[in-house]
């Protein structure tokens, strides 16, 4: 299925951080137990047996299997694949297959991003069996069938062609363009119309051969369902698959961060702006003080530091947000706002500002305990349904953060320090290099020279 | 809307609030309930709320007052919209932007929405700080102190919003404009974020009144869901808003929408369209309008043929026909003015809209007269009872399930009874509802173009992009 809506790519990345356990601070702690489940045919998988709905909610991810893996001239690729693979498999056509995942109200479905490719698997068990058996049809056997192969590239045109007014897109299209070139991750995941059209079923198939393995598969399961009933579950979807994928490594990115700005004119009265500079990778050392400092200055919503300025004060926006993007090859601390044309100047002022503030004032005792409280206390909403916690254990394992994460995550947040937290905005911090995209009228900034 | 839309944050995309079309509660056998709430009503006249859910030590905590942007004045859209971002300034005895601290502080996740029907404030929390929330929320239901220095900056974020949600796209600025034809004496002709000119417009007097003689414990609900017991929470209820007095609500105008004979097509090109697209809307049986008897097999009808990829009409028009790129429909009964139901589509690439027009249009008549197979009725019912049962996997769906309910003037038992009233929908019923309705006349059509097309019945769009 591939959904018309168009998404911005910047934020349509979920989850990228995992942080789960049942919280400490305000309320009473409970601890996650996660088993390490190994099937038969030695397929790995973290579950926790929650019996608060009879479900079975299962995340998994590919690594190296998204959008680092198209061929030169066929972006788009890996992203086709993941709308097409729900589309027919095995015996079942593509009219066969949503019809029984939409009678039995099961969720299969797969997303390719730059880096990974992750599908999403949740159904009632009463009509768990029917779902795992087209899940592996998905994975090992999808027919690529004339019909949804064109319907589906031509969805994909058709949002291509109207992102090409939407501002969001077009703003954080230009600033990865900008920053990465010709590298992977400078163009998006959907790739552009002259590739997608490009794109061959023997395309689509030589994607799946290559990117789906054994070796890098990692799974969370969560739901009414034990380890000993996982384990055929697992062998069932997952068997098949090859024990090795080429999928790609990751490679180190070049990231252009100038400090400049691009502008790409776009008849809108608000212009969406973006920014970004270099972030930390995911087990960085200063990776818990930057998140906590990013939290403190965009991501903590109307209380931050950016939307006290730029909102509160001046209404100049209804959105002001930064957050941490640790791409593998190239992490990233970005951001947005969108404001009308008029503002924009002001407002990127104020973004360079609390960015020179925070870098040479660091933050306060104040602010920081705010930050940790809110962090900390918040920690168990991220349990109440059974995808999400699925969708931590996927991450937790991605990011190699070990199977007690969700039970030591309070401690590590409450652990940082003042100092640290000061002494990683000053290392890290780059006003000058914070490059901007901004798509719309500006006023008082020209376009940028179409490349 | 809601106050704010945040991108990333902690590890989640948090989606902005919309008018939630949530309808229905969860399968489970007939007979059976879909969240067994407790409920309580205070001597002032709040409604209290309580389903019981003991997964995480957390509740989610709603507050709905039955107000929303159908009850503003006359040339004062906006209103409720824009008192929903003020109830986050100062009160009495909180300083601007203290409340969302506290929240924070507590570990709190929290937001607010405005809908035509209602406006609702909720906070997700460690249960031990459900006291607290209940506290701030009662706090700012009586004591907010509106001043210009909070209003003036609040109304430039309304106006930012306004600009991102409608100005910044064609599209929805169409069906700002087609929603304004459909409604031909009704508010809910009027967008809920307003007018711009009005907006600007509003003032201080205008905003206190429209608090003082809407927010009210009589005129609220209280929701909480979550690791609680009901009756600490009927305790903690009557500890917090017992003491806030009734007002005296005013009457509210018995709108009436008289019957639509006319058809209506609204067009609007613009450049910043690449592909048209095209939508038919029309007002429906809602649960307070009725009739009741048609809403259920509706439901069914309506997810039957337009409700996902298995669709008839994805089906007919996207997969077979290959006249279009998505087409569907959906209903929405959940009101207290008139409900909807909404066709859309977008033309393939070659086919003018006048053409998709016309094979949507063949398609609701053959509908009309053999709308779906027995067995394929047994299918839908199947799926929005389960829809039931996974309600149940989220904190604050069964709340906002509930809060909506009865926001609207529906009962808990309406919610409960939920399955039961599908299972009880006969193939007879949606064959009769199809043939009444999916002919009907009265509706709005909607058509969105590229500047370059020279009109909607002669030719393709001229667009090359």
């Amino acid at each position: 299925m591939h959904f018309m809506k168009s998404q911005v790519r910047f934020f349509a990345l979920i989850l990228f951080i995992a942080l789960g356990t049942l919280s400490a601070a305000p309320g009473s702690a409970r601890a996650v137990e996660i088993e390490q489940v190994t099937s038969d045919k030695g397929i790995k998988a973290w579950l926790v047996h929650d019996p608060s709905v009879d479900v079975i909610a299962m995340e998994f991810t590919f690594r190296g299997a998204g959008a680092v893996m198209d061929p030169q001239g066929k972006r788009g690729t890996a992203n086709m694949v993941a709308s097409l693979i729900d589309e027919g498999a095995g015996e079942r056509d593509s009219k066969a297959v949503r019809s029984i995942l939409e009678a039995d109200s099961i969720t299969m479905r797969f997303n390719a991003g730059l880096e990974d490719l992750h599908g999403s698997f949740y159904s009632l068990n009463r009509y768990r069996d029917e779902g795992i058996s087209l899940l592996h049809d998905a994975l090992t056997a999808p027919r690529f069938d004339k019909e949804p192969v064109e319907r589906i590239r031509r969805q994909i045109i058709s949002n291509l062609v109207q992102e090409q007014s939407d501002p969001d897109t077009v703003a954080s299209n230009a600033l990865m363009s900008g920053l990465f070139g010709s590298q992977a991750y400078g163009m998006p995941s959907d790739g552009d119309q002259k590739a997608v059209v490009s794109i061959s079923t023997d395309d689509l198939r030589a994607h799946v051969k290559n990117a789906f393995g054994r070796d890098n598969l990692i799974i969370g399961v969560t739901g009414n369902i034990t380890a000993d009933e996982l384990k055929p579950i697992l062998d069932r979807v997952f068997g098949d698959l090859p024990a090795h994928s080429k999928a790609m490594k990751p490679g180190k990115e070049e990231a252009a961060f100038d400090g400049g700005t691009v502008v790409k004119s776009l008849d809108v009265p608000q212009s969406s702006v973006v920014f970004a500079q270099a972030g930390p990778a995911r087990r960085d050392k200063d990776f818990y003080a930057l998140y906590i400092l990013n939290h403190i200055m965009g991501g903590s919503g109307l209380n931050s530091l950016l939307s006290g300025e730029i909102r509160e004060k001046r209404g100049l926006v209804y959105t002001v947000t930064s957050y941490l993007h640790p791409l593998t090859g190239a992490p990233l601390l970005a951001g947005y706002l969108g404001t009308k044309n008029a503002s924009v100047k002001e407002a990127v002022g104020l973004v360079r500002k609390v960015w020179k503030d925070v870098r040479d004032n660091g933050v306060t005792s104040a602010e920081l305990e705010d930050a940790k409280t809110f962090l900390t206390g918040s920690y168990p909403l991220r349990f109440t349904n059974s995808s999400s916690i699925a969708s931590m254990l996927a991450a937790i394992q991605e990011d190699g953060l070990g199977i007690d994460y969700i039970n030591r995550r309070n401690d590590i947040i409450s652990s940082v320090t003042l100092d640290q937290v000061n002494a990683a905005a000053g290392k890290w911090l780059k006003p000058d290099a914070l490059t901007f995209a901004i798509a719309g009228k500006p006023e008082g900034m020209a376009a940028s020279p179409a490349n | 809307m809601s106050r704010f839309r945040t991108g990333l944050h902690a590890g989640t995309v948090l989606l902005v609030m919309t008018a939630l079309v949530l309808v229905g509660a969860l399968s489970i056998p007939a007979g059976a309930a879909v969240f067994s709430p407790r409920t309580k009503t205070l001597a002032n006249g709040l409604e209290v709320v309580v389903v019981e859910n003991h997964r995480a030590p957390v509740v989610t905590h709603m507050l709905w007052y039955k107000v929303g942007a159908m009850d503003e004045p006359q040339g004062k859209s906006g209103l409720a919209h824009f008192l929903e971002h003020l109830m986050f300034k100062a009160t009495d005895k909180l300083k601007a932007g203290e409340f969302s601290a506290i929240v924070a502080r507590n570990g709190g996740n929290e937001n607010a929405f405005t809908t035509q029907d209602y406006t609702a404030y909720f906070q997700s929390v460690s249960k031990d700080r459900l006291g607290l929330m209940m506290k701030l929320e009662a706090d700012r239901m009586v004591n907010l102190k509106l001043t210009p220095e909070v209003i003036e900056p609040e109304r430039k974020v309304i106006l930012e919003e306004r600009r991102m949600r409608t100005d910044n796209d064609a599209g929805s600025q169409l069906q700002e404009e087609s929603g304004a034809a459909l409604f031909r004496n009704h508010p809910y002709g009027t967008p809920v974020i307003g007018w711009e000119r009005e907006i600007e417009h509003l003032s201080i007097d205008d905003i206190t009144s429209f608090y003082k003689r809407y927010y009210a414990p009589n005129n609220a609900i209280v929701v909480v869901a979550g690791d609680v017991k009901a009756d600490e929470v009927f305790k903690l209820a009557e500890k917090y808003y017992g003491r806030l007095k009734p007002s005296d609500l005013p009457t509210r105008p018995d709108w009436r929408e008289p019957p639509h004979r006319a058809d209506i097509m609204v067009t609007m090109k613009d450049a910043r369209v690449k592909e048209p697209s095209w939508s038919r809307r029309m007002t429906a049986p809602s649960f307070a309008t009725g009739p009741d008897k048609d809403i259920y097999p509706l439901e069914v009808l309506i997810n039957g043929i337009g409700g996902g990829g298995s669709s008839v009409l994805y089906q007919s028009l996207v997969v077979d026909k290959k006249v279009a790129n998505s087409a569907g429909a959906w209903f929405d009964p959940a009101a207290r003015g008139p409900g909807q139901i909404v066709f859309y589509a977008e033309p393939a690439k070659g086919v003018t809209v006048e053409e998709l027009q016309d094979a949507f249009q063949k398609e609701l008549a053959g509908l009309a007269k053999n709308p779906l197979s027995d067995a394929d009725i047994e299918k839908i019912k199947r799926r929005l009872v389960d829809s039931a049962e996974l309600a149940l996997d989220s904190l604050s769906t069964p709340a906002r399930v509930l809060g909506q309910a009865l926001a609207i003037g529906r009962s808990v038992d309406d919610v409960e009874n939920y399955p039961d009233r599908i299972e009880a929908v006969t193939p007879e019923q949606v064959r009769d509802v199809a043939a009444r309705y999916l002919s009907r006349h009265g509706y709005v059509t909607s058509i969105l173009l590229p500047k370059a097309t020279e009109s909607v019945s002669t030719g393709e769009a001229e667009n090359k992009s």
